[in-house]
């Protein structure tokens, strides 16, 4: 639990300080929040955000945040719970929207257009912007039907042909298709925890998103599911942009090329996946990392 | 009167009984500080020393009241003279009451010999005896379980056990209670319907097409022979229960779903209430709204068009029945909704679906058969509802499927079948009996298919 090993980097370091200091959050000059340390920005942007506020109420959940989301890369948000990795992830693609008392300050964009405009439509937006959650949420229809939802309601297709290839394809990719094309007519929830969370992905990747947008998602699986899905983003990174929320460090060094440390709304650390698991520059980062916090 | 003094005695033998219990349990191991060396906790000692006080005392009490009857009715039966005793049953009946009034001071039917004085005078004082000796043995018995129960207690007992065995059998008894009694109604009805199906055959019962249940009750009586064909009170109790169905099903289906999908909370607090307290208005209310206000307005405005409406119409009773049912669907499929977890629609949001896109694609369907299951229910209240058809729909039984006249339903049939005098095995008494089991099964029936389909969809998130 203590040693994080990212095995891209094939180094483990234990950062000074660790031996006899009683695993207490060390408070000191290099703990105190000034800004995000790091590189905010990605090489070939695709969405950007900048000096994001998200307020539940009266309470800051977010404060001043901002990152981009390049290109066909991963990046990771790692941070302890409460943080706000969820809320800020929502942002990117306004599922924030749905809960009343949620306001969002700031600019985030999706290819230079300002997701918040009023005069944006957030029904295409969360077309492009996709999103898997935590729990495998699969809608009480038949597989088929699961994967069918978001082609059908945006009228991606002409045909039932179309249709069947569009639901064969996402299921390919998600890794999900020999396990289930003798079955599609069987309903959703009749599959296992891991099956159900590559059948929300399919179902998310089936109106071919641009970025997609995953919290948590193998918080529910066994370690054979997870590797299956975390096979399968290193696969989606091709073509899709990929933000993901985990708790798993390791999870987050195996998958991702850039991590983002959020401590209590704010985001601490960004960079490449390598430096910060390996050469972490804020004492916070290296707290959470090295297991001392969270 | 005395009765409620033994029981206020008995109960305050109890509290004694419950305070020496705790008291004596702490003693046992010095004090309340050495609770930890009790098997229970010291109230429940209280408890069981209580118990053992009440329970044989008022299981006494009981088995007194319901035998003293019987016992001092043989009593004084065999006082009486050998011609009053070798009467027949219901005449001895008579003069038994006649005696019993006479000792209450009633009035009483008939001369009063001297030998009635003399039984009344004898009743007087058995029931005097009878009471003072009910005094003297529950109290004793009170008293010897008080002591009893006292006397067990010892710091290994476990109270708590029994306390909790004898509480499981208190439930146990309760819920037998509710389940006896319905079986006892059901059964009831059930012989009386036999009775009915003597007189009348049952095929006529269920086929026949015409309902006119007027016959002679006495012989000399001009009178129709009857009738007891029950489809026109079936066509208009669904009818009536159509028209409400078309009425409340869309209008509560919609406002569950605006209030549980788009209403904001703020709005939600103040308008779930006030629909809620349409629920709260009594049938009777609802009854004579129907018949003063809808069934004119809808006599006026029909003839305006030229319509042909009679006074009392399916339509005013249906509308009226529908408006009070709409509370009870759009709350059931509010819960419903409310229950297709968030995740559901986060899911379909996510996905870019609008709202309500994913109302009717995905918390619709996915709360269909709950729904389904809510309007079942209110099908069937909508059947076994009387008020307001009584005060609106009208009693002649057309056999007519036009909501402009006049239909009468099996509820309202049933009161009037039993309003007024009447011969208790007459056909035409029989026939409400006979009714009333036909409406059980068919809402039990409605109920169990209900039931059955809001479990089923239960299971579907659990
Ligand atoms: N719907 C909501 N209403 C009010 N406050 C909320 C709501 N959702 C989140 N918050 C608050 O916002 C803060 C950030 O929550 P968020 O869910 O983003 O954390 P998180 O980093 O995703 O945590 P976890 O790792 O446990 O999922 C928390 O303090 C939380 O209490
Ligand atoms: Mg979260």
């Amino acid at each position: 639990m203590l040693s994080v090993t990212p095995n891209t980097a094939g180094v483990v370091t234990l950062p000074k300080g660790l031996v006899g200091a009683g695993f207490a959050p060390v408070a000191d000059e290099s703990r105190a929040i000034n800004g995000t340390v790091g590189d905010i920005t990605a090489v070939d942007p695709r969405m950007t955000a900048r000096n994001v506020n998200v307020y539940y109420g009266d309470k800051l959940a977010i404060n001043d945040v901002s990152l981009d989301i390049g290109k066909n890369e991963v990046i990771a948000m790692i941070g302890p719970s409460g943080c706000g990795k969820s809320t800020f992830l929502r942002c990117l693609n306004r599922m924030n929207d749905t809960i009343d008392i949620c306001r969002v300050e700031g600019e985030i964009k999706l290819d230079e257009q300002n997701i918040y405009d009023s005069s944006l439509d957030v029904v295409p937006l969360r077309a492009q912007v996709g999103m898997v959650f935590q729990k495998p949420n699969p809608f009480p229809k038949s597989i088929y039907d699961n994967v069918a939802y978001g082609p059908r309601i945006h009228g991606l297709t002409s045909s039932k042909s179309e249709l069947d290839d569009i639901v064969e394809e996402s299921l390919l990719k998600a890794g999900l298709w020999d396990e289930v094309k003798d079955r599609l007519a069987e309903t959703g929830t009749g599959l296992s925890g891991g099956q159900q969370q590559r059948l929300c992905i399919a179902r998310t990747i089936a109106v071919a998103p641009e970025v997609i947008l995953m919290d948590e998602p193998c918080s529910a699986l066994d370690p054979i599911a997870t590797a299956r899905v975390e096979e399968l983003i290193d696969e989606l990174r091709e073509q899709f942009t990929i933000a993901i929320v985990t708790h798993s460090m390791q999870q987050a060094a195996r998958v991702s090329q850039r991590t983002a440390y959020f401590h209590l709304g704010q985001l601490v650390e960004v960079g490449k996946t390598d430096d910060i698991f390996t050469n972490p520059r804020h004492g916070l980062t290296e707290d959470y990392i090295t297991g001392r916090f969270g | 009167m005395t009765n409620t003094l033994l029981i206020l005695i008995l109960l305050g033998l109890m509290a004694l009984a419950y305070h020496l219990g705790v008291r004596r349990s702490q003693k046992l191991v010095g004090g309340p500080g050495g609770v930890r060396g009790l098997h229970s906790l010291p109230s429940y000692y209280g408890f069981f020393t209580a118990l053992w006080c009440g329970l044989p005392a008022l299981i006494m009490l009981l088995l007194w009241v319901s035998l003293q009857g019987s016992v001092i009715r043989d009593l004084i039966v065999s006082d009486l003279p050998e011609a009053v005793r070798n009467l027949p049953e219901a005449r001895l009946g008579l003069v038994i009451n006649d005696i019993q009034n006479l000792a209450q001071g009633n009035i009483v039917s008939g001369e009063v010999s001297p030998e009635m004085a003399q039984a009344a005078e004898h009743y007087k004082s058995l029931l005097r005896t009878s009471y003072a000796a009910s005094f003297v043995v529950i109290l004793s018995l009170a008293i010897a379980g008080l002591s009893l129960g006292w006397r067990l207690i010892s710091p290994q007992f476990r109270a708590r056990n029994r306390v909790e065995s004898v509480l499981k059998w208190l439930l146990i008894g309760c819920s037998t209670i509710a389940i006896f009694t319905t079986l006892g109604i059901v059964l009831s009805v059930l012989f009386e319907s036999i009775r009915f199906f003597g007189q009348i055959p049952i095929t006529e019962f269920l086929f026949g097409l015409e309902w006119s249940p007027q016959m002679a009750i006495r012989e000399d009586q001009v009178g129709s022979s009857g009738a007891f064909g029950v489809i026109p009170l079936f066509v208009g109790t669904l009818l009536i229960a159509l028209i409400a169905m078309l009425v409340a099903v869309p209008i509560g289906l919609m406002s569950a779903i605006y209030l549980s999908e788009y209403a904001g909370s703020h709005f939600r607090a103040y308008a779930k209430p006030l629909l809620e307290i349409l629920a709260g208005i009594p049938t009777v209310v609802y009854g004579f709204f129907a018949a003063l206000t809808v069934a004119p307005f809808i006599r006026d405005n029909g003839e305006l068009l030229g319509l042909d409406v009679s006074s009392e119409s399916a339509l005013a009773a249906g509308l009226v029945m529908g408006i009070m049912i709409i509370p009870f669907i759009s709350s059931l499929s509010d819960d419903v909704i409310n229950a297709v977890p968030q995740t559901m629609r986060d899911a379909s949001l996510g996905i870019g679906a609008t709202h309500s896109e994913t109302v009717k694609k995905v918390i619709l369907p996915a709360a269909l058969p709950g729904i389904v299951g809510g309007i079942l229910l209110a099908v069937s209240r909508a059947i076994g509802e009387t008020m307001i058809v009584v005060m609106a729909a009208g009693l002649s039984a057309n056999l007519t499927v036009n909501p402009l006249q006049s239909v009468t339903t099996v509820t309202v049939q049933i009161v009037t079948l039993l309003v007024g005098d009447q011969e208790f095995d007459s056909p035409k008494t029989l026939a409400a009996f006979a009714l009333g089991l036909l409406l059980f099964l068919v809402t039990l029936i409605l109920n169990v298919v209900a039931l059955r389909v809001v479990r089923k969809y239960r299971e579907a998130y659990e």
